[in-house]
């Protein structure tokens, strides 16, 4: 019995944590008394959110108003609303060419285009599955498997793999000339090279969505169903009236989810995509942000940290919209 | 019940014994197509990994890891290559000396003396299936792999180990008490999950520059052990857990770090497994935030290091695919092994 095993394993080290633990919060229980425990609880995790998280929150506000190439805040001079308009300064904000900083507008636009795909596509499939999954079907455990084994590799090992299957002399063209058509390298085409980030990027994630989506399935009451087939139920009305209202919050968790990871887009375009490439025809927000402060020695970190204030603002907003949804169908 | 397709029953009736409807038909070939469209880039990167040098950037390619039979032949130095030749009408093994545009040269290997011209048109290569270990062991042995695959191990089990004491901590604060400012720190540590590493990656960087943890394996585990997704989902759990049992044990004069550890944190098992679950496929996947923060390559984890090395051998993709490969593994055993206990638990364990 491996698991048994495992959990006799867990269950000792456990056993040994709890033992240096146990004594120095007991110590404390009974100086500060029971009522003050749970911020006692809290504290690592506070303490880290702290130094981690809110600290340097407050250093992005000060560092985008902030120049020159110094890491430092105390050793950076102010420069007021430099950065933001460097930024924001522009003739049409749809053509990012006639703005003052037109990688940055590239990206913007590159990432909006991308987050739309990318969720409804990863959406719809892992949607689908989940319902043919959630069906009396053959080796549905096997197929669960399978789609969701993407999920676990890493974004690197995940663009390598594309990379060399779009390749040149890859098995996408090899398969191209059987059918007689010519050869295209395809993550040199702007188009095609768009194409593929969204395909990897649901290749990639929409197994663990699948899963999140398939327990909310399966966490429907049975007798839900016995009682709409009793009553004669269309499979239509079924779907619409039990299955995703009652699936409702998971959707909700899924596009929450999926829009905030989406516009964080990334690793594996990065691999994939060999840095955005063709141009700047992959080129993502984080990218630029990336580029800015840590690429080829640019060192410009007001500007990175003034377009990561912008992409938190928009991300803020998006979560509260999401949030006020959510607590709009619970009620 | 009508009988032309209907999309929304499709997904949502359930089979029949003994009925195969259109629906069933479709069912499979979304999932057919589906394992195809998850297992042939996968296969093929790890075909192509036994390939050698000279086999890899040949096209059409060769489904399988194939090289060329050559053959010592007496009067040349080097070996030569073996090909079908017809010469004719009659189909003979040659081996190649010379190629000069559209003929070589060749000779028989029995009879090496008189080189004939033959149209390369009308020969093929002969080839056997082959496995290029080199391109696994020359990686292990002459670039620093074992050294990345030692480092991301160590970050996964630590980052995870502190990611669920810390946060179940902090659960359970959130879920079993009344306190002064809970409400607010909650939303807090919830609004953090509004503000992810990419938003603050310059600012923490600075911060961890500060803190002396940069280019340290530390400076990738600490900023990531506080997780709001890893809050949430334990508090969600231990609110379904009753307070009565909380009750009974402080009847029994027990401390409170020691319901925590014993009471609550066995009951809240299904839901550590899934945040356990998520930190390792986190840590294991982190790219961005080790990019920035290591700089010395004995301290990349592997993730960065592949990602070094593609920069590296841009060309050489039997050296790539053998280390992206390789490091695929470890994962594909965990998951051929785990799968069972992966998917059920982020589906929600115990959940019925």
């Amino acid at each position: 019995m491996p698991l048994l095993k495992g959990r006799d394993m867990i269950g000792r080290f456990g056993e040994l944590l709890m033992g240096i633990i146990e004594a120095p919060v007991n110590a404390l229980e009974s100086l500060m008394g029971r009522k003050r425990m749970p911020y006692l609880f809290l504290a690592p995790n506070l303490i880290l959110f702290g130094i981690f998280t809110f600290l340097p929150i407050a250093i992005a506000a000060g560092y985008a108003f902030t120049g020159g190439t110094e890491l430092f805040v105390s050793d950076r001079p102010f420069v007021g609303f430099d950065n933001f308009r460097q930024l924001l300064e522009c003739e049409d904000y749809l053509r990012p060419g006639s703005c003052r900083e037109s990688l940055f507008w590239t990206a913007i636009w590159n990432t909006l285009w991308f987050v739309a795909f990318n969720v409804a596509a990863t959406l719809l499939a892992a949607l689908i599955t989940a319902l043919i999954l959630n069906r009396a079907i053959a080796a549905r455990g096997f197929f669960r498997a399978i789609f969701f084994y993407p999920v676990l590799l890493s974004p690197v090992v995940i663009g390598l793999i594309w990379k060399w299957f779009l390749d040149r002399n890859g098995l996408l063209n090899a398969f191209l000339q059987m059918l007689g058509v010519p050869p295209e390298i395809f993550l040199l085409d702007v188009g095609w090279s768009r194409f593929f980030v969204v395909v990897v990027s649901v290749w990639f994630h929409m197994g663990f969505y699948t899963l999140i989506l398939l327990a909310g399935l399966q966490a429907i009451p049975k007798d839900l169903y016995e009682a709409a087939a009793i009553d004669a139920a269309s499979p239509r009305r079924t779907l619409l009236r039990i299955t995703l209202p009652l699936l409702g919050p998971n959707l909700l968790v899924v596009l929450i989810l999926l829009m905030i990871r989406s516009v964080q887009i990334f690793d594996e375009a990065w691999v994939l995509t060999n840095g955005g490439g063709p141009g700047t025809a992959n080129s993502f927000i984080v990218q630029y942000i990336y580029q800015m402060a840590f690429g080829s020695d640019l060192r410009l970190f007001g500007l990175a940290s003034a377009a990561s204030v912008l992409m938190g603002l928009v991300l803020l907003v998006l979560t509260l919209i999401q949030l006020r949804l959510g607590r709009k169908m619970e009620s | 019940m009508s009988h032309g397709f209907n999309p929304i029953g499709f997904l949502t009736r359930t089979r029949r014994p003994g009925r195969i409807g259109m629906t069933d038909i479709l069912s499979w070939l979304w999932l057919i197509a589906g394992t195809l469209a998850v297992l042939v880039p996968v296969a093929w990167a790890g075909l192509s990994s036994l390939k050698p040098a000279a086999e890899i950037t040949r096209f059409p390619p060769t489904l399988l890891p194939r090289t060329a039979v050559e053959m010592n032949v007496p009067g040349y130095d080097k070996p030569l290559s073996l090909w079908t030749v017809t010469i004719d009408g009659k189909t003979r093994e040659m081996a190649m000396v010379r190629r000069i545009g559209l003929k070589a040269q060749m000779v028989d290997p029995q009879s090496p003396e008189a080189p004939v011209s033959v149209d390369v048109r009308t020969m093929s290569p002969i080839q056997k299936l082959t496995a290029a270990t080199e391109n696994y062991t020359d990686p292990l042995t002459r670039f620093d792999f074992l050294t990345f695959l030692k480092n991301s191990v160590f970050v996964t089990f630590v980052a995870t180990l502190l990611t669920l004491i810390v946060n179940a901590m902090a659960a359970f604060a959130l879920s079993k008490y009344r306190f002064r400012g809970k409400n607010a720190i909650f939303v807090l540590i919830i609004s953090t999950l509004m503000i992810p590493l990419t938003v603050v990656m310059v600012p923490a960087y600075l911060v961890v520059v500060g803190v002396g943890l940069v280019d340290s394996l530390w400076g990738i585990i600490i900023p990531t052990i506080a997780s709001p997704t890893g809050v949430f989902l334990l508090r969600q759990y231990m609110l379904t857990i009753p307070d009565e049992l909380i009750e009974a044990a402080r009847v029994d004069a027990a401390t409170e770090f020691r319901i925590f550890w014993r009471i609550i944190l066995p009951l809240t098992a299904p839901a550590l497994a899934v945040l356990a679950i998520f930190s390792v496929l986190w840590r294991w996947n982190d790219f961005l935030w080790p990019l920035i923060v290591l700089s010395s390559r004995e301290n990349f984890t592997l993730q960065v290091g592949l990602n070094a090395f593609q920069g590296e051998f841009s060309v050489q993709w039997h050296y790539i695919l053998a280390m992206t490969f390789l490091s695929l593994l470890p994962v594909t055993a965990v998951f051929l092994f785990l799968q069972k206990y992966i998917t059920t638990g982020i589906a929600g364990t115990g959940m019925k």
